[in-house]
């Protein structure tokens, strides 16, 4: 079995759904111009030889109608996949993503569907205020959409390939820290973590999170980045030398909307304790929405209050030193859970 | 590449079919009293929420759509009644929906400004400005993709070619060669700014330069203009020659919604316009000509009257939605 980076499980994923369905094309800037990149972070590299351009379509820097035209596409039976160089982009499209492809489905009784996907890359990385948010939360709040964000190689290709086929628009959410992306596109202070994935056709199913790290102590739920940063503060606080070793469970929620709030409250059941990590800022963050969740479903479980950590609710700094104290650190993590004890 | 003013050619205008006429008569027809009902329906409260009435537009949407064919697509605005009557979304529908009823064309999660019926190639109608205009080059696109020689029209007023998306559509449709057909309806008005107020061109088909495409301006109160320029502007978009920005200039005769005054322009303006009104016009062009008798087109009148009241006694008589189905149809399964 082959091992892949992110960026390489995506680009296998987007290959596999347009060679097995014709109505499957990508669109969006830089993404197929021969000496380009590939998009932002080389996803898409490589993919307009194989597939021509008239599948691979390089658009003007036009991010409204890059959704616009993807949603009207997808009404009139397409299976676009749409690259948003930067999620901070995203909101040069609100208007088509949250009045028109959201609610057409609605708006027409459910007669038109809209099956499209917007891969969307998040993460502070060194970059300033509008090349860095985490943007998940926003795009939970509308209803019409699906969120995924995939944190592994494995999921990147299940998920994405989910996406294409579902009938509904889709935003995945993408860490620039974890693609892996190699050469002139590499990130400082990358992860990339690479991973065994299948070259058979297989889909991580929506809705349905997954457990990263068993524990009894504490239940932390935590996506993309924000996992590693969590499963690593795991391992220091379950370390024999530690003053008072501690269990966490760590839970990666692979997909917010749908959300696998069943997986959360077992969890919370066995642990008695929460906190919930994100990179997004912190007020009305879906930290917020499922500590609210668990408090509704299994308050009487509880044994401390939920605990989120967040980014506070400033925009992303530029400074490294300003940028690292903006995303939630190891240190943040083990201090929130240390908390509850 | 300067915009260019259309002049129907009385030589196409006699090939164009007797039965054609009437169509186009019939839809105009149906459009102007469908309205005129419907404004009357929501003064005695049987409408809820607000209107935006197509009077005085009817040359436009009957024009325009009497050149497409069911699969081709049309994208629509908040003023949509006459969209979609020409497209051949059924009056019941429309009315049923318009009176908020669960049989209406969007089971009452639409309402006046969303109707459609993606069976007659109508998604529906989009009541953002500007908003339909990537939709429909991105339907544009699939159709491309797909290697048909079907076609999208965005219809929009003039206040749409003033948003940014409109500006971002255009010229993607342009670089792609896309078949689709922009149709501006230019009424004067941006609900109450007036379109010499909002733009430094004199014609918005004058932008058409920007993109490298046709613009054509055409009298939008003069059917035959309307349809013989769009013919023009399809027939380019199926051969695959790429899009076209047609504006026709008409004139919205009552106010922006329900609640408007019009008191930001004259009387004397709106009588003047009403000279020229789109109907009236048509049915004695179509009576001097004789390519239609008078009892024929009573008989048409008669028609469309017993249309409408088939509507409303539809619309009247049907179940309100079940309030359960608040919360269906946001996700397909």
């Amino acid at each position: 079995m082959p091992s892949m980076t992110i960026a390489e499980a995506l680009r296998q994923a987007i290959r596999e759904e347009m060679q097995r369905d014709e109505r499957v094309f990508c669109i969006g800037e830089d993404i197929g111009v021969e000496g380009g990149f590939g998009g932002a972070f080389t996803v898409t590299l490589g993919l307009s030889s194989e597939f021509g351009h008239d599948r691979i379509i390089d658009t003007p820097i036009s991010e409204a109608a890059i959704a616009g035209i993807a949603a009207g596409a997808a009404m009139a039976g397409m299976r676009p996949i749409a690259d948003v160089q930067y999620a901070d982009f995203l909101f040069n499209m609100m208007d088509q993503l949250a009045n028109q492809a959201a609610k057409l489905r609605y708006m027409s009784a459910g007669s038109i569907s809209i099956p499209m996907v917007m891969r969307a890359p998040v993460g502070a990385t060194g970059r300033g205020s509008q090349h860095a948010q985490s943007l998940e939360a926003f795009f939970t709040h509308i209803p019409g959409l699906k969120v995924v964000c995939p944190a592994t190689a494995y999921d990147a290709k299940g998920l994405l390939k989910s996406a294409v086929r579902d009938d509904n628009p889709v935003i995945v959410f993408e860490h620039k820290l974890l693609y892996g992306s190699k050469g002139a596109r590499s990130e400082k202070g990358a992860i990339s973590p690479v991973g065994e994935v299948p070259l058979d056709d297989y889909l991580v199913p929506f809705g349905k999170g997954t457990i990263r790290r068993p524990g009894k102590d504490v239940t932390i739920v935590a996506n993309l980045l924000m996992l590693y940063r969590s499963l690593a503060a795991a391992e220091i606080m379950a370390s024999p030398g530690a003053n008072r070793p501690i269990d966490a469970e760590v839970i990666d929620p692979r997909t917010l909307v749908p959300l696998d709030l069943d997986l959360i409250l077992e969890s919370v059941r066995k642990t008695g304790r929460l906190v919930v990590v994100e990179e997004d800022n912190l007020t009305n963050g879906w930290g917020a929405e499922i500590a609210a969740l668990v408090s509704e479903c299994s308050f009487w479980d509880l044994d401390a209050p939920i605990k989120r950590v967040a980014a506070p609710d400033v925009p992303p700094p530029f400074a490294p030193v300003l940028e690292s104290e903006y995303v939630p650190s190891e240190q943040r993590i083990m201090d929130a859970v240390l908390s509850l004890f | 590449m300067a915009a260019v003013i259309f002049q129907p050619d009385p030589l196409v205008s006699a090939h164009i079919p007797v039965e054609k006429y009437l169509a186009m008569y019939q839809t105009m027809v149906l459009i102007r009293r469908f309205e005129e009902t419907a404004n009357e329906l929501y003064m005695q409260g049987k409408i809820p929420s607000t209107l935006h009435l197509y009077i005085g537009q009817e040359a436009v949407a009957a024009g325009v759509i009497a050149q497409l064919r069911q699969e081709d697509y049309i994208l629509s605005t908040h003023r949509p009644h006459g969209h979609a009557l020409a497209k051949g979304v059924h009056p019941r529908a429309i009315m049923a929906e318009l009176f908020g009823k669960g049989t209406g064309a969007c089971k009452g999660k639409g309402g006046s400004m969303h109707v459609g019926d993606i069976r007659v190639g109508m998604p529906p109608a989009i009541a953002i400005v500007g908003g339909n205009t990537p939709l429909a080059a991105g339907a544009a696109l699939a159709f491309k993709l797909q290697k048909t020689d079907l076609v999208s029209v965005s219809f929009f007023g003039d206040g749409a070619a003033n948003e940014g998306v409109w500006h971002e559509s255009l010229n993607a449709a342009a670089i792609w060669n896309l078949p689709v057909i922009f149709v501006c309806e230019n009424n004067l008005y941006g609900a109450s700014t007036s379109f010499k107020s909002v733009f430094h061109v004199d014609q918005v088909a004058e932008r058409a330069s920007a993109y490298g495409m046709p613009g054509i301006i055409a009298d939008g109160n003069d059917v035959l203009a309307v349809y013989q320029a769009a013919g023009e502007a399809v027939q380019r978009a199926r051969k695959g020659d790429g899009p076209t920005l047609l504006e026709c200039m008409t004139y919205r005769q009552c106010g922006h919604s329900r609640s408007d005054p019009r008191t930001y322009r004259t009387r004397e303006e709106e009588d003047t316009w009403k000279l020229k009104d789109p109907i009236a016009g048509f049915r004695s062009y179509l009576l001097a000509q004789q390519l239609a008798a008078e009892n024929q087109l009573q008989a048409v009148e008669s028609k469309v009257e017993a249309q409408i009241q088939d509507a409303i006694e539809y619309a009247e008589s049907s179940p309100l939605p079940e309030p359960a189905e608040v919360t269906t149809d946001v996700f397909k399964e």
